[in-house]
């Protein structure tokens, strides 16, 4: 395959689990800002979904201070944040287009009406027209994905999609975890604080994992287990865990099919196998914000890796 | 008269360039007025050289160099011997048959001014090919200055007309421009040139034009300084315009900005040293 | 004049004939169909063409004007014994524009015998000094064709335009013959249509016949795109997609030691064939434009060098010159020893005084022509223009007559075409493409029909409002 395609296929597929993500987080944090201040807390929830989602830099730039018009039009529809869920979507289609013989025809679909039925939202709406955006938004990537999984071959052309989904979400999951990892601290908790009960199930809503959590844990809401849940939990489809099985499968995939192994292979068994062995309280120990700080730089790592072997 | 020529051209990338590839058109052929006593073409970073010949007969070299750079050096040294022949070009190699130099190219598109320019001389000197060609020199010279500000190796002749300046590939491309105007066929000639003024750093190789004139031959005609060429001109590529016979055409992948850093030394050389003139050392 | 026009299914546009056999059953289903039967049909129709994405971009928009080309429903039909005749004046005309490339990049002996004029080749942009000597496989210049004829009478076809660079249009021919397959299967049971599916078959063994002596090796072809912001980029894709090649943009590809390669995600690849469609201009910055991003960097110097065919080859836009267009009755005499099958339009050379004064003294009457002008832009079609852009033509005219030649007025066929007020005559043109390999000539029956959908035009480009139909070659 074309260098240049399996890097469209592996950015396309990027951008549109972005798109999900950055939805996700605009939920939850609508969410969060409906409830009155004493159960949301002092901080701005505003500024903490754009450091999860956003480039702060860029919207400082753009905008004065975070609120909710502001933050929504930056994260959901600004054109200058590249980052934006019309720019996903937009980016995502671009890659699609130059493509679209490596696609499937429900692929190309999928995106293309996406595409087209874009244009029918702005940051105009209120609240409840803007979540069904956020629903609209879930549901095309939702429908992308599935028709990704459903009709493609099984071959290099798919794996170069699932390599691009999981190492997006791993670095979706890992920000999440950078900004709120304060909140996750055992010390912190104060038992029956109802003020991070709902920050704590914000971070679960944001990767779609309350009602997994109570099915894994089947305990109230504990800071360290819901870190442990994004973390090591290898059922949880957006844990780092999960993410790097998912990685090491497909790199070996194709390293089998082209009958050679190389750095990214190398790197991301070496992640795996760390996640595996390690625990949740070692990594408390170690500090959870360097864990965090180290994982990312090593998942942006991977993504040179396999971008050096494979995409240029 | 005996020319040395040292020419370096050195291209310094922010960040290392990869896959760089070069066409240099860089080393002279003899013709009656000109003998290469010697010469060399040397690249650095070490790569693939490899001489061969473009479609007009210039002598090539395709360079190719495969690991990344962050510096690249093109030294080219040599000596020419050279004969003053009023600008006639006699016994050289010419595989292109005289109306192609009739083509007008992108560079070389005429307008309305050049046209007209063109249409005032032919009206002055009829069908007199050659007399047409020296008012052409003498009328660039006097409506056009040497500035090396306004124009770039991209600048039309026509632009430069309009501006009334340009440097020696400008005025050259205007030249080029109004004599197949006229139905002269004319070519671009890049070379080198020795100052009389004995000053021997310059900023930029040379270039002037030829023009056919019936019955005669290849006239070289040089509207940068008003002359026709003499010993003082070193020929090395011909083409319809700049880019046709351009020292170095190039590509590279990433490398980031690209600076150029030029130092071309023209001179001629000392003398050999005879018996008896000689100091002995030691 | 349209009055006079040929109607490929009456004879007469009025209908006053009897309808041509090779279209009685085809009228009889017009006749007794419902209108709303048509109707659905032609709005399904659009619905295929805009899933698929079969669009075109305008030239200077942006992407959101990805426009449909028109589609006709109702199909042109020739029959078995038109379509022969077409197809040997096609392989002749082909085989001598192939000969004439070889010979003017070659020996130039048909400029030493005075058939061409030699300032006409050599002063002409398109002829690429580059190609001077060098020898390319099988003597194959043109590989794809795209002749455009047209028909002015029941037995008259005249050619109209050679496109020898990268003509485009073939992807219509096979997404419009799908189409038709689709919504009107019960039209194919009734009609013997020659099917044209095979043509990304004859063009991959056209391609893979004139790759480089390779040793042995499997030779690797590929597309070579200017990208997708270009107006035929979907027919680029396309094609690809039904050649089984790579659809590959000059980054993909590199030079080294003058051999060709893509990059895969298995490294690099070598490339043996280049189906190219960009113009010579931007295929190499080191020897072409030097601000082209759409070239490969030491291409020619690898095509030079015999390692790698580029299809077509270089320098072939010199044989769809529409002045030297109007030898080509003389090129084909002189390469083939035979009688051209096929006529040119009658055309008069402005750069000849008799000719040019013959012209400017009928510019209403005549169609004038820029030679180095496409896509119908720099024409003046005297019958339908103001005196304001006759004056104006007529200075351009003056001033260099050189650039121009003219032709009269053709009467273009007719074909009934779906327009808004129910079916009509318009008027119609048809690109049959030629494809030369090594050893043949290939041409799947039928082609590209063009339609003018304004009533009266003649102008049938898509870029001036033209439409096309389904061409059908009926085995009797």
């Amino acid at each position: 395959m074309l260098s240049r395609t399996a890097d469209s296929l592996f950015w396309l597929s990027r951008y549109t689990e972005r798109a999900d993500f950055v939805a996700r987080i605009l939920d939850a944090t609508i969410r969060l800002a409906t409830l009155p201040q004493s159960y949301s807390g002092e901080r701005n929830e505003w500024d903490s979904a754009l450091e999860s989602a956003g480039d702060v830099d860029l919207f400082r730039s753009l905008y004065g201070s975070a609120n909710e018009d502001t933050v929504r039009d930056f994260l959901a529809f600004s054109p200058a944040n590249p980052s934006s869920i019309r720019n996903c979507i937009e980016t995502a289609r671009e890659n699609a287009r130059s493509v679209r013989t490596a696609l499937t025809g429900e692929m190309w679909d999928d995106l293309n009406c996406a595409w087209l039925e874009l244009k029918n939202f702005d940051n105009g709406m209120g609240r409840e027209e803007f979540s069904r955006f956020l629903d609209w938004v879930k549901r095309v990537v939702l429908a992308f994905d599935g028709s990704a999984y459903r009709t493609m071959l099984r071959s290099d052309a798919f794996w170069f999609t699932r390599l691009g989904s999981a190492l997006e979400r791993a670095d979706n999951t890992a920000r999440i975890l950078d900004v709120k990892y304060n909140l996750l601290l055992p010390q912190t908790e104060r038992p029956g604080g109802s003020l991070d009960y709902f920050q704590w199930t914000t971070i679960l809503r944001e990767v779609s994992a309350l009602t997994a959590y109570h099915w894994v844990y089947r305990e109230s809401i504990k800071p360290w287990l819901v870190a442990d849940l994004l973390i090591l939990n290898r059922q949880m489809p957006r844990s780092l865990a999960n993410c790097y099985e998912i990685l090491v499968r497909h790199l070996d995939l194709i390293a089998d099919d082209y009958g050679r192994r190389g750095a990214s292979q190398r790197m991301a068994a070496g992640m795996q196998s760390r996640l595996t062995a390690a625990k949740i309280t070692e990594i408390f120990d170690g500090g959870l914000h360097e864990f965090v700080t180290d994982f990312l730089a090593d998942n942006n790592k991977l993504g040179h890796a396999i971008a050096e072997q494979y995409l240029s | 008269m005996r020319i040395r020529i040292a020419h370096e051209t050195r291209y310094s990338y922010d960040k290392p360039a990869r896959g760089v590839l070069q066409i240099l058109r860089m080393t002279p052929r003899d013709h009656d007025g000109q003998h290469v006593v010697s010469w060399r073409v040397e690249p650095q970073p070490d790569g693939r050289l490899r001489p061969g010949e473009d479609s007009y007969g210039n002598i090539c070299h395709a360079f190719e160099t495969d690991e990344p750079v962050s510096a690249l050096v093109l030294t080219v040294t040599g000596e020419v011997e050279t004969h003053d022949m009023a600008g006639l070009v006699r016994g050289s190699l010419e595989r292109v048959p005289d109306d192609f130099y009739l083509r007008a190219t992108p560079l070389t598109e005429s307008d309305d001014a050049i046209r007209g320019f063109a249409a005032a001389i032919s009206r002055d000197c009829g069908t007199d090919t050659l007399a047409a060609l020296h008012r052409l020199l003498v009328g660039l010279n006097e409506r056009m200055v040497f500035d090396t500000n306004p124009t770039d190796s991209g600048t039309t002749a026509a632009e430069a007309f309009r501006m009334g300046r340009g440097v020696c590939q400008d005025l050259s491309h205007v030249f080029l421009s109004a004599a197949r105007q006229l139905g002269i066929p004319a070519r671009y000639v890049s070379g080198y040139f020795h100052r009389a003024d004995g000053v021997s750093d310059q900023e930029a190789g040379h270039a002037w034009a030829e023009a056919k004139v019936p019955g005669i031959g290849w006239i070289g005609f040089d509207p940068a300084n008003g002359i026709s060429p003499t010993d003082a001109h070193v020929r090395v590529a011909v083409g319809l315009d700049y880019l046709a016979a351009a020292p170095i055409r190039g590509s590279r992948r990433g490398g980031g900005r690209e600076t150029l850093d030029v130092r071309l030394r023209v001179d001629t050389p000392p003398a050999r040293q005879q018996q008896g003139q000689g100091q002995r050392q030691g | 004049m349209a009055a006079t026009a040929f109607d490929e299914m009456n004879g007469t546009p009025d209908g006053a004939a009897p309808v041509r056999s090779a279209y009685e059953s085809l009228r009889r289903w017009l006749d007794e169909k419902p209108g709303e039967f048509f109707d659905t049909r032609r709005s399904q129709a659009e619905l295929f063409f805009r899933r698929v994405g079969i669009t075109f971009a305008v030239y200077g928009d942006n992407e959101t004007s990805e426009r449909l080309i028109p589609f006709d429903i109702i199909p042109r039909v020739l029959t078995r014994s038109e379509w022969s005749f077409l197809e040997r004046g096609l392989t002749q005309r082909v085989r001598a524009l192939n000969a004439f490339l070889a010979d003017i990049y070659g020996p130039q002996d048909c400029i030493k015998a005075g058939i061409v004029p030699g300032d006409l080749v050599y002063r002409n942009p398109h002829y690429r000094l580059e190609m001077k000597d060098v020898k390319v496989p099988h003597d194959v210049y043109v590989h794809i064709a795209g002749i455009d004829v047209v028909r002015v009478g029941e037995n008259k076809f005249h050619v109209l335009e050679d496109n020898a660079r990268t003509p485009s249009g073939v992807s219509y021919m096979l997404e419009n013959r799908e189409v038709m397959m689709r919504l009107f299967p019960e039209l194919f049971s009734g009609h013997r249509v020659a099917p044209v599916e095979d043509y990304p078959d004859a063009l991959l063994k056209t391609l893979r016949s004139v790759a480089p002596d390779g040793g042995g090796r499997d030779p690797v072809v590929a597309l070579l795109t200017p990208g997708r912001y270009n107006s035929a980029y979907y027919e680029h894709s396309f094609l690809a997609d039904k050649l089984g090649v790579e659809l590959v943009e000059a980054g993909d590809l590199f030079v080294e030691d003058d051999v060709v390669f893509m990059r895969t995600t298995q490294g690099p690849t070598r490339v043996d064939v280049i189906y190219r469609r960009i113009d010579d201009d931007f295929l190499d910055p080191l020897v072409f434009r030097p601000d082209s991003a759409l070239g490969v960097p030491g291409l020619m110097n690898a095509y030079r060098s015999g390692n790698v065919t580029l299809a077509n080859a270089v320098g072939t836009g010199i044989s769809d010159d529409k002045a030297v267009y109007t030898y080509m009755p003389e090129i084909v005499r002189f390469f083939t020893g035979e009688e051209p099958l096929l006529e040119n339009v009658p055309t008069w050379r402005c750069r000849e005084p008799g000719a040019l004064s013959h012209v400017l003294a009928n510019l209403p009457d005549l169609v004038v022509k820029e030679v180095n002008g496409s896509g119908g832009y720099g024409m003046l079609v005297g019958p339908h223009a103001s005196r304001q852009e006759i004056e104006d033509f007529r200075r351009k005219l003056k001033h260099a007559p050189d650039n121009f030649i003219a032709q009269p007025t053709l009467s273009l066929s007719t074909c009934p075409t779906f327009v808004a007020s129910g079916v009509a005559p318009r008027h119609v043109d048809l690109r049959p493409f030629v494809l030369s390999g090594a050893r043949e000539v290939r041409i799947v029956p039928g082609g590209l029909t063009r339609v003018a959908l304004k009533e009266g035009s003649l102008v049938v480009n898509s870029s001036q409002g033209g439409g096309t139909k389904d061409t059908w070659v009926l085995d009797s």
